[in-house]
């Protein structure tokens, strides 16, 4: 029997990332050549083997579906089980719950037709291999009401200011929650309780008019609950701005990090049927992600290149994420630039950002 | 089973010798091509892409891999309610077992397979060629001429005509003699090895040639003339378009190189007509600062640090700072270490390639390609420092 089902819930994340947000959430953003934000809290929950998974989501949620699908790609097409897909749909006019309670409230039938005893939450923004096993046994073997996971990071960047901090003692128990930014230990918004327990929180914070579960049911009532820590030392970025998702993909292209993240072939995602990538006698490729169905005749430096792109002779793309089916033309230059998908870029276009703050073309954009 | 109007029946059983160590243990169909398929991709694809949702797959040769690859056929949009695909290995029955004793004796041991779906016609393919066709319009031209059968043709040069299969017909195209490699070939049309029959024709010729003990229970040497001399409507389809037998090793390294050029004839981007194929979901490829790529197709899941010049990569391929490929293909996961040389060859799945070795540089005869796997003897070249 499967002892494991998970939550991911996507209601608290802001859509920060300008152009990127406009139209689909965060966790539908395209990362690293062939992925989407979405696919790494998906398949470490795949290798875990969950029951069943459901995902809470408000807003632009149309894109994040049509990736999803049925689940298959993550295994999680089940006959009982699998993905469930539960955006806000809800009439009762009984319900005074507020904020992601409502998400809960409203979705008591997915928990409690699950026979898994013990429940996974988890947001989409900080990207990591976790072995949700592991946390599990870890979390039984403390004994916790909840454990909390986190990562220990030795030097802290912007990205991690909006994150929670955990204070953690010496035998792994969680002795504060706070947002002080000069502490390394970040809050990997992710924890495991007991489905039961994590009912009862639900329940009684709508009492008390809360509106928002980590907040009020745990780091509120830290006193009262015994929460563990469990440290996770793999691969991890918070992708929640534009620049955050700019240097994380960028450092795709160094070994170390390439290597954690890719190792054993752990990240699953949609397929798509694209022959393997056309490398033309023009072409001159480095340091370089490139997914398959490209056709690439121009020249390409420190970038990272998604499914369908393709560049043509005399172009040049340097320092820069090019999405989806994009087209550079003949003797265009772009450097230090977030191409959207589906952007065109006209023959002998120049378009050069900042190598802090890229510029970010959006979606379909004809240039 | 509901009725469908065709069915496709794909003869996968062969074992392919002429792959040599490629069809080691895998049958031929499922021996790779282009960077990310295996050869029965092509004929799914064009099944799925022509609008056929039912095919049966006759395997006899090594079936596991290839059983296991084409699975429910998800990959291929052929898991359907009605229909889909179906792996049709050699079976046992109340009047003893054999092997399929040759390509018609394989359809004519899954009469009840067909009967099913009660079709009026049968599509035969076979699991040795690239290239992509609209079976749909076969069978259009086909039910036009009113042909009890109608078999695929190409134009050939004629002094290569000899090698193949030469159906010699009327003006409009009718049949009336089946040459199989004819020393003086009357005409250029080669056969593709792919046929419609109307089924209750070939029903009865199959009835028939199951009970003549001398028969080889070969479409090629007896039922087409079979049916020929019972002066049947017959009518050559003519196709035009890239179409290659891979049935050896060296056509199937050259059908690969076709892909390289600019503009090649054979375009697998075109997404009106999609070879699918089964994905090994594998990360982007990374092409290292110093590497130099160019005229070559590679896979996802490869790390490229040395040179790749007019090759083709399968999945996971990786190839070291220093080593230098050209004109060759690199089949899913091979190790390359570092200042390797490899020239015109074709590396088998999971070879490993030590540091310095040279395979297929400064030899004589390039016509040849040579095939690598990790029990070939390789030849390492002195590091240059050393001396």
């Amino acid at each position: 029997m499967k002892q494991l089902m998970g939550v991911i819930n996507l209601d608290h994340e802001l859509d920060h990332l300008n152009e990127l947000t406009y139209f689909r959430c965060g966790a539908a953003v395209p990362f690293a050549s062939r992925y989407r934000l979405i696919d790494f809290v998906l398949s470490n929950m795949m290798r875990a083997e969950l029951e069943s998974v459901g995902l809470f989501v408000r807003r632009k949620y149309r894109s994040l579906m049509d990736h999803l699908g049925d689940g298959k790609s993550w295994d999680m097409n089940r006959k009982h089980g699998g993905l469930f897909i539960l955006p806000p749909d809800w009439n009762d006019p009984t319900d005074t719950s507020l904020g992601d309670l409502q998400h809960f409230h409203n979705n008591l039938d997915f928990f409690k037709r699950a026979s898994a005893k013990y429940l996974v939450h988890s947001g989409s923004q900080h990207i990591n291999t976790i072995d949700v096993q592991e946390l599990y046994s870890y979390h039984l073997q403390k004994g916790a009401d909840v454990t909390l996971v986190y990562k220990k990071i030795d030097q802290l960047e912007p990205e991690h200011d909006p994150c929670l901090r955990l204070e953690v003692d010496g035998e792994g128990n969680v002795t504060n929650i706070h947002h002080e930014k000069n502490h390394p230990n970040i809050y990997m918004d992710m924890f495991i309780m007991e489905k039961e327990f994590f009912l009862e929180q639900v329940e009684y914070c709508i009492a008390h008019g809360e509106s928002f579960f980590f907040r009020d049911a745990i780091q509120k009532r830290r006193d009262k609950l015994k929460i563990a820590a469990f440290e996770y030392t793999g691969y991890h970025a918070v992708i929640n701005s534009v620049s955050s998702y700019y240097k994380n993909s960028m450092e795709l292209l160094n070994q170390k990090e390439y290597t954690d993240l890719f190792r054993d072939n752990l990240i699953q995602t949609k397929i798509k049927y694209e022959a393997p990538t056309h490398y033309l006698e023009s072409a001159n490729v480095s340091n370089s992600l490139v997914a398959n169905g490209c056709i690439i005749a121009g020249t390409v430096e420190n970038s990272v290149i998604f499914r369908g792109v393709q560049i043509r002779k005399g172009a040049k793309v340097v320092n820069s994420v090019i999405m989806q089916k994009c087209i550079i033309e003949e003797d265009a230059v772009i450097e230090n630039v977030i191409l959207d998908k589906d952007v065109q870029l006209s023959r002998e276009r120049i378009l050069v950002g900042d190598s802090k703050r890229p510029f970010v073309i959006a979606k379909s954009s004809k240039m | 089973m509901k009725k469908k109007e065709m069915v496709a029946m794909l003869l996968a059983g062969g074992q392919g010798k002429r792959l040599k160590g490629l069809t080691k243990s895998i049958a031929k169909p499922a021996v790779y091509f282009g960077g990310t398929y295996r050869i029965i991709d092509f004929p799914l694809s064009n099944c799925t892409n022509s609008g056929i949702d039912t095919v049966g797959v006759l395997t006899q040769y090594e079936p596991l891999v290839l059983s296991s690859y084409i699975g429910i056929g998800s990959d291929w949009d052929l898991n359907r309610k009605n229909g889909g695909v179906f792996v049709l290995p050699p079976h046992e029955r109340e009047d003893g077992s054999s092997w399929y004793r040759g390509t018609a004796d394989a359809i004519y041991r899954n009469l009840k397979f067909v009967d099913q779906f009660d079709p009026e016609h049968v599509l035969i393919l076979s699991g040795d060629h690239i290239y992509k066709m609209n079976y749909n319009a076969m069978l259009e031209y086909h039910k036009e001429r009113k042909a009890d059968c109608t078999i695929s043709v190409i134009d050939v040069p004629l002094e290569e005509a000899s090698r193949f299969g030469i159906l010699n017909t009327e003006e409009d195209l009718k049949i009336y003699e089946f040459e199989e490699k004819p020393a003086k070939p009357k005409s250029t049309l080669a056969s593709m090895g792919v046929y419609i029959f109307k089924w209750d024709v070939l029903r009865r010729a199959l009835l028939e040639d199951g009970e003549d003990a001398l028969s080889s229970h070969d479409f090629g040497k007896d039922i087409i003339p079979a049916l020929l001399s019972k002066g049947k409507p017959m009518y050559a389809y003519p196709y035009e378009g890239y179409w290659r037998d891979v049935g050896t090793v060296n056509s199937l390294w050259e059908a690969n190189m076709d892909l390289l050029s600019d503009n090649p004839p054979l375009n697998l981007n075109d997404p009106s007509w999609r070879i699918y194929t089964r994905n090994p979901n594998q990360p982007a490829q990374y092409v290292a600062p110093g590497a130099k790529v160019s005229g070559s197709i590679i896979n996802e899941g490869c790390i490229v640090r040395g040179e790749v010049k007019h090759s083709v990569l399968f999945y996971g391929v990786e190839i070291g700072e220093g080593s230098v490929i050209t004109d060759s293909v690199i089949m899913p996961k091979v190790k390359i270490g570092k200042n390797v040389h490899i020239h015109k060859a074709i590396i088998s799945e999971n070879t490993v390639i030590e540091d310095y070795l040279e395979i297929g540089t400064d030899r004589e005869n390039e016509d040849e390609i040579l095939l690598i796997d990790n029990r070939s003897k390789k030849r390492k070249s002195v590091p240059a420092k050393t001396i």
